[in-house]
């Protein structure tokens, strides 16, 4: 566990980013920061906008998003003042990604040693021949066994958790200071999972690069994640360091989703803890706080957007309700 | 679960092969046995869960029970009778009384029809007419926390969550016996889940349904199965009763799920010990000759490259396929 | 009895977006101009199309001979050009519609069948498909109408069989998607016929697709009957089609320009807003583009 903001600048600093698609905020006034080393997860579901944000960090939003407001600031530069020709510097050398779908994610045509050495050669960081070495260095490093064979090998010869360790592999050659990943392991087996878990914590120590974390699993980010944001309806409702959220969850919705879960030690057969209704739809989201069309606390004056309140004092600990004295209410 | 009385679905013995067909003359070029002998159990009410990795042969195993992929050998007792061994439309009669649920609600409907008509479809095939149709909709409707105005949406109106409840209430019109579900919540966002989970256990107990429980999420199978049946490569490698398997997990293969999972809970993830198991499951095609689990063993020994294990009792209710955890059986 | 909260938020909304309407307007209008003057034309036309008035041959537009005021002139054998033009609307649009449903639902039909029933059904009907396709369609077309002899019914006829090809290929690419839905599986294991997976689960799903190739093949075959009429194997004269007006017209372009080039003008307007609008439906129907 590393301490937040230990002074010096963060890696990466997102103030109040909007990123709007036809008119709607997706993402609206989104502020985190993600220190040295350290490892934040954005937790939420299908639709809070989580993926959008990193997207508009990597500046590769789709045709149809924009950011509309709000300085996404990498290792104290604003990216959103970049041109796509500067952007192009950044991207895999200083901020790189993995995506879900390792295997789409690749290009079938080329072999994987090529696509991993890809990056080296397009910053002109080495020559062809000692990108190749360096490319197989990194695909072992990454857990594959026979790297020199596998590196001539195309994205089809190899298995799902294999390319995704293959795109590691290319998102941390260049040891980028910052890796945005997004939901990395949620298209594996959950043993593969594990290993690619365990491959992010032993190598992020190694190559020292803080990892920005999307998922929407509670289990994936008590396993690797430092700090965590919790994100719904395109805002972000709880901030805290990782024990701090598990054990003292102080927003009503992270509250009520890590109880949905199923525990390996809870009274099997019971009735779950579970949120009525489903995420409203971009299109109508409640005005004020968005979780209170589902919230058991809500009352009138939750019409007003909650600012983020500190919980118990601490002030990296932060959650964004009217009622949290009210907690106690949901038992 | 009564031993006495015969179990409502008994499979023997399950094989499921399929050619793979390759070369300029489209023959037969090697075999994938993706369910190599399985034999299992459901009992009235009861809910047996299948777990495994993605291609170990679950979902196909639960597929072939349905009759949606034809069994290369095996016998399937339901209700008593041998489904298989009857004329093909006596096995759909038979089938009336088995229904599934599929993972992606959203494909599982088609777009074109009304809530109400996707409901009474299997109604209306069965010769039901308007009045009772109507009838049974609007039964069906209510039971699973549906309203009667959601009749005349279309599925792209309603939310993942809905959607999986229309899945529930068209699989429940002709009041089966036995539902097989197959990733029944995996699609479906995080608190979601538990909602779809409490309808299905609530369903269980008012209609005394048994299921058939197809998944890779252990927390979600151990809060709702009775049984457990984990499958490694087409066979199983260890069954027995939830608690049982959960505490005393006896085979290598079972005791690694376990650990794979990553807890909801920061500090116990901690103190866990890292995760062992290596490298991916092989191909189906070309399985090892011994035990199947071999190649990723942490605990082999030599005969498991040759004698493959049979299942035996464990001493905890449980049965496991392993040879080095019942060296003396195996003399 | 527990009744889920999101049953009471609204449903969600349809996509809506009538994006680039307004550039197609001008094109529908057209068409429907078109289409009035085939179903009105008795009512419309000033004139008999087939009274010939020898004393007026070959007046240019806008002359009045024996009391007779001939707006677009007339043609060799003294016939009101306008009058013709608005009958021949009727031949070419009622052959266009009546070809393209005969050969859309020849071909959908077929080409949903080959794909949800795959095996010899597929290997039959596809083969065949391809068969048709690698003949050029006109020469196909002056073959059949040599043998079966001209005539209305017959163009529709030959046209039907030259052109469901189109319809089956496209049917059968999106009949085997579609029958590999779940839905689609899920009711055959319930229990679903043939008939009932075919027209319940699949045509509807399929039927935008159809749509959109329809409506470009709606100006083919106008074009179609209009080339065949020009050979001559078309509809017969004295009936007024456009076809058989331009073939006429071509033996006075340099003396009498108006007989050939008005139906021509009826020809390029009708087949392009057909067309264009055949594109705006594609981008509202294509599921590809949804």
């Amino acid at each position: 566990m590393r301490d937040v903001n230990n002074g010096d600048r963060p890696i990466l600093a997102i103030d109040k980013l909007s990123t709007a698609i036809g008119g709607n905020a997706v993402v609206d006034g989104v502020s985190l920061t993600v220190g040295a080393g350290e490892v934040v997860a954005l937790v939420g579901e299908s639709g809070c906008g989580k993926s959008l944000t990193a997207l508009s960090v990597m500046g590769l939003l789709p045709a149809a998003a924009r950011v509309s407001a709000g300085r996404i600031l990498l290792l104290g530069e604003d990216l959103l003042g970049y041109s796509e020709k500067e952007m192009l510097a950044v991207r895999g050398k200083s901020v790189s990604m993995v995506f879900q779908e390792p295997v789409a994610s690749l290009d079938p045509l080329m072999r994987v040693g090529e696509q991993v050495a890809e990056s080296l050669i397009v910053h002109g960081e080495a020559s062809k021949s000692g990108a190749r070495e360096r490319a197989v260095e990194m695909l072992s490093r990454v857990g594959i066994p026979d790297a020199r064979t596998r590196a001539r090998q195309y994205p089809a010869e190899l298995s799902g958790g294999m390319c995704q360790r293959v795109m590691i592999a290319c998102a941390l050659i260049a040891r980028p200071k910052l890796l945005i990943a997004d939901e990395p392991t949620t298209a594996l087996d959950v043993t593969i999972q594990a290993q690619i878990l365990t491959l992010m914590k032993t190598l992020r120590q190694e190559i020292d690069t803080a990892i920005l974390l999307i998922t929407h699993d509670m289990g994936v980010v008590a396993d690797i994640a430092d700090r965590v944001c919790v994100m719904y309806a395109g805002r972000i409702v709880e901030t805290g360091c990782v024990d701090a959220i598990f054990e003292r969850p102080s927003h009503p919705y992270t509250r009520l989703l890590l109880s949905t879960i199923p525990k390996l030690n809870g009274v099997r057969k019971t009735r779950l803890r579970s949120i009525e209704g489903s995420v409203p739809d971009i299109s109508d989201w409640p005005e004020g706080c968005r979780f209170r069309s589902r919230c058991p606390l809500a009352q009138d004056d939750c019409g007003q957007v909650p600012p983020d309140f500190p919980v118990d004092g601490d002030a990296n600990h932060t959650a964004a309700c009217w009622h949290m004295d009210r907690l106690g209410e949901m038992a | 679960m009564s031993e006495a009385r015969q179990p409502l679905l008994r499979v023997e013995d399950l094989r499921v092969h399929f050619p793979i067909r390759g070369g300029w003359r489209g023959g037969r070029v090697a075999t994938v046995k993706a369910v190599d002998g399985i034999t299992l159990e459901v009992g009235a009410g009861e809910t047996v869960a299948l777990v495994g990795e993605s291609g170990c042969g679950k979902s196909t195993a639960g597929n072939a029970i349905l009759g949606l992929v034809k069994a290369t050998s095996g016998r399937i007792f339901f209700d008593g009778t041998d489904i298989l061994a009857q004329k093909p439309d006596r096995q759909q009669a038979l089938r009336r009384d088995m229904q599934v649920i599929f993972q992606d609600p959203v494909s599982a409907l088609n777009p074109k029809l009304t809530v109400g008509r996707c409901i009474a479809e299997p109604l209306t095939i069965a010769g039901y007419d308007r009045k009772e149709k109507e009838r049974r909709v609007d039964e069906l409707l209510e039971l699973v926390g549906l309203l009667p105005v959601h009749k005349n949406r279309y599925p792209n109106e309603m939310s993942g969550g809905q959607r999986q409840r229309v899945v529930i209430a068209r699989a429940l019109a002709l009041s089966p016996k036995l539902i097989v579900c197959d990733e029944p919540v995996s699609a479906l966002d995080v608190s979601i889940r538990s909602q779809i989970i409490n309808l299905l256990m609530r369903l269980q107990e008012e209609l005394g349904l048994s299921y058939l429980f197809i998944a890779h999420d252990l927390s979600v199978v151990r809060h709702i199965a009775d049984r457990v049946i984990v499958i490694y490569l087409g066979t199983i490698a260890e069954e027995g009763p939830t608690d049982a398997v959960f505490e005393h997990p006896t085979h290598p293969y079972t005791e690694a799920l376990l650990a794979a999972i990553p807890l909801p809970d920061p500090r116990s993830q901690r103190v866990k010990p890292p995760f062992a198991l290596e490298g991916d499951p092989p191909s189906p095609a070309n399985p090892p000759k011994g035990c199947p689990f071999l190649t990723r063993c942490p605990i082999h020994m030599e005969d498991c490259a040759t004698i493959r294990p049979v299942l035996a009792d464990t001493g905890w209710n449980t049965k496991a396929a392993c040879l080095v955890r019942f060296k003396a059986a195996y003399g | 009895m527990s009744v889920s909260v999101d049953t009471i938020v609204p449903a969600r909304r349809r996509r809506q977006s009538f994006t680039g309407i307004t550039g197609v307007l001008p094109f529908v209008a057209i068409f429907v101009i078109f289409v009035l003057f085939a179903i009105f034309a008795p009512w419309i036309a000033p004139q008999d199309p087939n009274t010939q008035n020898l004393f007026g041959r070959l007046k240019p537009p806008g002359t009045t001979a024996r009391n007779v005021f001939y707006l677009l002139g007339t043609d060799n054998l003294g016939r009101d050009l306008l009058s013709r033009l608005i009958y021949g609307a009727r031949i070419s649009l009622s052959v266009a519609v009546l070809s393209v449903c005969l050969s859309g639902i020849t071909g959908t039909v077929l080409g949903m069948a080959a794909g949800l029933a795959r095996g010899w059904t597929e290997i039959v009907i596809m083969r065949l498909v391809e068969i048709v396709l690698s003949v050029p369609a006109v020469l196909l077309a002056i073959i059949m109408v040599a043998v079966l002899g001209p005539g209305f019914t017959n163009v529709v006829l030959v046209l039907a069989l030259t052109r469901w090809p189109r319809y089956a290929r496209v049917a059968f690419g999106q009949a085997l998607s579609v029958a590999n839905m779940p839905y689609v599986r899920l009711a055959r294991f319930m229990g679903a016929g043939t008939f009932r997976i075919l027209f319940v689960h699949i045509l509807p799903n399929i039927v935008g697709a159809i749509t959109v190739v329809a409506t470009l093949e709606f100006g083919l075959m106008v074009l179609f009957e209009a080339s065949l009429s020009f050979l001559g194997l078309g509809v017969q004269p004295p009936t007024p089609s456009w076809g058989a007006m331009l073939s006429t017209g071509r033996a006075y372009v340099a003396t009498a320009w108006w007989i050939a080039a008005f139906p021509g003008a009826c020809l390029f307007f009708l087949v392009l807003s057909v067309n264009l609008i055949g594109d705006f439906l594609r981008d509202r129907l294509d599921p590809k583009s949804r």
